[in-house]
């Protein structure tokens, strides 16, 4: 009979969701020390007139607002330029700040590919990023493993990631340690000559700014 | 070019210079200028001497030996001046 599993609760939130998947926990467990910190800081701040917190969700929609199509475009005006390439790779705070990104304070770097050398950014020490242009890093950019093996065995973790490089290639590594950050400028793809600023841009991909990736080809 | 040695000391607090750099001898790949100490900055002291920050590139031959995965690449880090010390060019 259909109804004799009287004791069965059809609504509670244990198990599987209506469609199979299983519930994700709530995250009400209690605050992290730092958690408790953040919060008390920002509170004082607020309280003695500092900041507000529209102050604050405007910077913090403003860092979300940065992503990958940042750097794509440097890359491309690099692409069809050889003035700014030239300028972006003496000083590429400077030649990004001519395109008119707000990059702060950043120390810039743009380290070039081509047929003989490939480069590849990781911050062993922490996650350092070019978030001013870029946006927020990956996840794997932050992982233990990314970052000790990024320098030890760089060929191995390129080729998980789909980039098999030829024997002739050689690889530089950059590691993130202090004041600079680094945009990788990949190298422009094969036929790509009739295209425009803006759909060149298109090819340029988060992966292939950090080095852990080529950009699309047409 | 400039060959430099990354001093192999291990003081604790704010450290950037990597531990599997320390006593890596490098050449200096570029200049960057003077940059504060972070080693001070991170303990409040803001108005410490300032360092002079360099790129120094390694070989993986130099820095894991036989364990290299390839020993021509090479890493570049960023290493600020009171890490290291000059070798005789050679």
């Amino acid at each position: 009979m259909p109804h004799d599993h009287h004791d069965h609760d059809h609504f509670h939130h244990e198990g599987m969701s209506p469609s199979g998947h299983p519930y994700r926990a709530d995250n009400d467990e209690p605050l992290s020390y730092w958690q408790t910190m953040e919060i008390a800081v920002r509170e004082l701040l607020i309280e003695k007139g500092h900041t507000t917190p529209a102050e604050i969700a405007a910077q913090i929609e403003a860092m979300d607002a940065r992503s990958p199509a940042n750097g794509a475009a440097v890359v491309a005006r690099a692409w069809v330029d050889p003035a700014f390439k030239q300028r972006l790779l003496e000083d590429a705070s400077a030649a990004s700040r001519e395109m008119g990104f707000d990059i702060g304070a950043l120390h810039l770097i743009a380290v070039e590919n081509s047929d003989d050398v490939h480069n590849v950014i990781v911050c062993t020490l922490c996650s350092c990023y070019p978030r001013n242009l870029l946006g927020l890093p990956p996840d794997w950019y932050k992982t233990r493993a990314y970052r000790s093996r990024t320098v030890k065995e760089p060929r191995k973790v390129l080729e998980e990631f789909g980039v098999s490089l030829p024997d002739s290639t050689q690889i530089r590594v950059h590691d993130s340690t202090a004041d600079m950050r680094y945009i990788v400028l990949p190298a422009r793809p094969e036929g790509t000559d009739g295209m425009s600023e803006q759909e060149l841009a298109q090819l340029v991909t988060r992966d292939s700014m950090i080095g852990t990736g080529l950009p699309r080809t047409p | 070019m400039d060959k430099v040695r990354v001093k192999t000391m291990m003081p604790p607090g704010h450290v950037r210079a990597p531990a599997y750099l320390r006593g890596k001898t490098g050449v200096i790949e570029r200049r960057l200028g003077e940059f504060g100490n972070p080693e001070l900055l991170a303990y409040g002291h803001l108005d410490g001497p300032k360092q002079p920050l360099y790129r120094v590139r390694f070989t993986m031959a130099e820095i894991w030996g036989d364990a290299a995965e390839r020993p021509t690449d090479t890493i570049d880090a960023e290493i600020y001046g009171h890490w290291l010390e000059p070798l005789d060019q050679g």
